[in-house]
């Protein structure tokens, strides 16, 4: 019996359409990144992934002390820091400021920490659901579904999907020109943003030597969410600190070109605390929710711990050979792609989903096109690693362990291992595809998804070993 | 303990650190500021803001700065910011200009109707395109982000080379302002189909007016 995570693979899989999407989508990504870090282009591109990963690794082995840093310098410019261990902690926090300012409506801006803490319905249960105001994001939530993409969230919806989305959900005319959509999106969320009481973000970075949350985007819905309201909370997991606002430089070149291939993106805000006495408009009050969620537990790792440089640009996503075939919602929690596959198990544990750190090719790809250059590849091998023990503990794998003992031992004999390889040709007669054919027992389970993928061409009539030693004797040895 | 302190803890714990132990040297920040003439800046702003789907022009004197934006707006309603620069142009005297708000209700209101919104710009970077916002009284946030159209003034002693020398010049934004937005082109969207739209949220029309 296939498990139902293979069910929903293949089922993607077997999408035509929707093999299209995630391929066209993640290409064009990937050549959008191409062409802004060519050599002439961008000729210190190595220079500054380096320095981006010496900064990351440096503030995070001080993290505490940032962290204090950061707290004090922001609430030195009137922003109020909040410290949550969990989601639970968020949504109590929010919830109690909902109640706090009466309010009614609350416009949100796409943010991959809050997807992690379940927020949106965490909060629908609490009585006001955040409207999310990314274009990308607005589709997902109308449709009920998670991004597909860290950067590109509605990357699989197609314009008639959205056509129907928008007349189910928002009562409009169907519309396919992708323009005209784009509109009426604009007009609906131009409302709520007007309306709004508090505006919940993300943030890109937060800037330690002075309290600032930096938050890139496109469209725009990230400055009205942090300027229309009277009141803007900023969710940020505690691995966003970089020391100093002259680091960004570094950081903000490297975002815009990994992610969608622009030098910069169209809005980069700098906010520093709450709109300030003189200042004509901006929000009276700024939260700032400090989130840890399990980054303390990564951080306890030393080698795992660089996973928390992650910027999320979705490079990696982009350039993954399993990603561009399985796409987004096939992953088990919110990150997907490479970055997903490394810090999923991390932050649910190895044996929620063994099978996660294996789904890869270890090609590299995804090391070569990282920002701040996570070794993406050796941490899968050493979670495959913390899977296997964990399994071995938990005596699941005898089977695998009991072959890999007999296969060891086979190597250590060298007489017996001639003669296993004496038989090989007999075995492996069957000709194409044989092994797919296999009959009853060795041909069920994981075995049979394994084989059905695979072949073995047939074994020569003369082994190596046998080459070899005629070889040997024909030289007069 | 509050969730201040077991956060704090489980980091110290994590990293083997103590208590308001000094942390070691930061690695020394990392610029590149290349040498370039004003007109090589105005040059290279002008290259990415055509990339970029903006529109640009090279104002001689006041008076042409003000010709242009009255040849754009025309006779359709106009929110400007107070910033010097507009008044010296004499932005804020053409007809269908409305300026010197100092009330976010009412400033909200007019940026909401308007079709056009006039601010200046603290800088402009050459190699990205992009233009610098401080927020003050004489700049709101909004005049540069709700009409569908921006139009920004900017004097050509202000053209800086790129990131490295905003950076390098304003080493902590947060003393000046409490938003220093950078502002590369027009709002767009790629996020249905990959196809490009300009103005989701933000002006889709983008003018830069270097004076």
């Amino acid at each position: 019996m296939a498990t139902e995570s293979e069910l929903k693979i293949a089922a993607t899989l077997a999408d035509g359409r929707l093999q299209e999407a995630i391929y066209t989508a993640t290409a064009r990504l990937a050549s959008h990144r191409r062409a802004v870090v060519a050599t002439d282009v961008l000729p210190d591109l190595e220079e500054l992934r380096t320095q981006a990963n010496l900064v990351k690794n440096h503030t995070l082995e001080n993290l505490d002390h940032y962290l204090e840093q950061f707290e004090a310098n922001a609430t030195a410019r009137g922003a109020r820091v909040v410290w949550a261990r969990d989601g639970a902690a968020v949504v109590e926090f929010l919830a109690g400021l909902v109640s706090e300012k009466n309010a009614r409506l609350i416009v949100k801006s796409k943010s991959m920490t809050t997807e992690e803490i379940d927020l949106n319905e965490r909060l629908a249960e609490r009585g006001t659901e955040p409207v999310e105001t990314d274009l990308g994001e607005f589709i997902i939530q109308l449709a009920h579904e998670r991004p597909y993409h860290i950067v590109a969230p509605a990357l699989h919806k197609t314009r008639y999907d959205v056509a129907d989305l928008f007349t189910a959900r928002l009562g409009v005319e169907r519309e396919i020109e992708i323009e005209k959509q784009t509109k009426i999106a604009r007009r609906v969320l131009r409302e709520k943003f007007l309306a709004a009481d508090i505006g919940v973000s993300g943030a890109n970075f937060l800037v330690a030597d002075s309290g600032t949350v930096v938050l890139v985007e496109n469209e725009g819905n990230i400055r009205l969410t942090t300027t229309a309201p009277k009141v803007h909370v900023a969710i940020a997991g505690i691995e966003k600190l970089v020391p100093r606002a002259q680091d960004l430089a570094v950081f903000l070149r490297l975002l815009g070109r990994s992610g969608t291939g622009q030098p910069l993106t169209v809005y980069t805000s700098f906010l520093s605390g709450p709109r300030r006495e003189s200042e004509i408009d901006g929000p009276d009050e700024l939260y700032i929710v400090l989130l840890d969620n399990g980054r303390t537990r990564l951080l306890a790792d030393r080698e795992k711990r660089q996973s928390l440089y992650c910027i999320r640009c979705g490079a990696c996503l982009n350039h993954c050979p399993v990603y561009r075939k399985i796409g987004g919602h096939n992953y088990p929690w919110v990150y997907s792609g490479p970055i997903g596959a490394v810090i999923t198990p991390q932050y649910l544990g190895v044996t929620h989903q063994p099978w996660l750190p294996f789904a890869s090719s270890l090609c590299s790809a995804c090391a070569e096109v990282c920002p701040v250059k996570i070794d993406l590849p050796k941490l899968l091998l050493d979670l495959r690693a913390e899977v296997n023990q964990a399994q071995a503990r938990q005596g699941r794998n005898r089977l695998e362990r009991l072959a890999f003992k007999m296969w060891a031992w086979l190597m250590r004999h060298p007489r017996l291992y001639e003669m296993a390889g004496l038989m090989m040709p007999v075995v492996l007669s069957g000709g194409h595809g044989w092994i797919a054919r296999l009959p009853g027992p060795l041909n069920v389970g994981p075995a049979r998804a394994w084989l059905s993928q695979r072949d073995l061409p047939p074994a020569p009539a003369r082994s190596f070993r046998r080459i070899w030693r005629a070889r040997q004797e024909a030289r007069g040895n | 303990m509050t969730e201040r302190a077991m956060i704090l803890d489980q980091v110290r714990r994590a990293l083997g650190r103590t208590a308001g132990q000094a942390p070691a040297p930061a690695p020394p920040p990392r610029f590149r500021i290349p040498e370039l003439s004003v007109e090589a800046r105005i040059e290279s702003l002008f290259c990415q803001l055509d990339k970029l789907g903006g529109k640009t022009c090279l104002a001689g004197s006041a008076a042409e700065a003000r010709e242009y934006v009255a040849g754009l707006i025309g006779t359709k309603p106009a929110v400007a910011s107070n910033a010097s620069l507009l008044k010296e142009c004499g932005i804020c005297e053409l007809g269908s200009v409305q300026s010197g708000f100092t009330d976010r209700d009412k400033l909200r209101a007019a940026c909401a109707e308007a079709e056009f919104g006039i601010t200046g710009a603290d800088w402009a970077l050459a190699d990205t395109g992009s233009l610098v916002l401080l927020s003050s009284p004489a700049e709101a946030r909004l005049i540069s982000l709700l009409p569908p159209v921006h139009i920004a003034l900017v004097p050509r002693s202000r053209i800086l080379t790129g990131l490295d020398e905003l950076l390098s010049t304003v080493p902590r934004p947060a003393e000046l302002s409490s938003s220093m937005v950078l502002i590369t082109g027009p709002s767009r969207t790629a996020d249905i189909e990959q196809i490009l739209v300009r103005g989701v949220h933000g002006p889709g029309e983008i003018h830069v007016v270097v004076v």
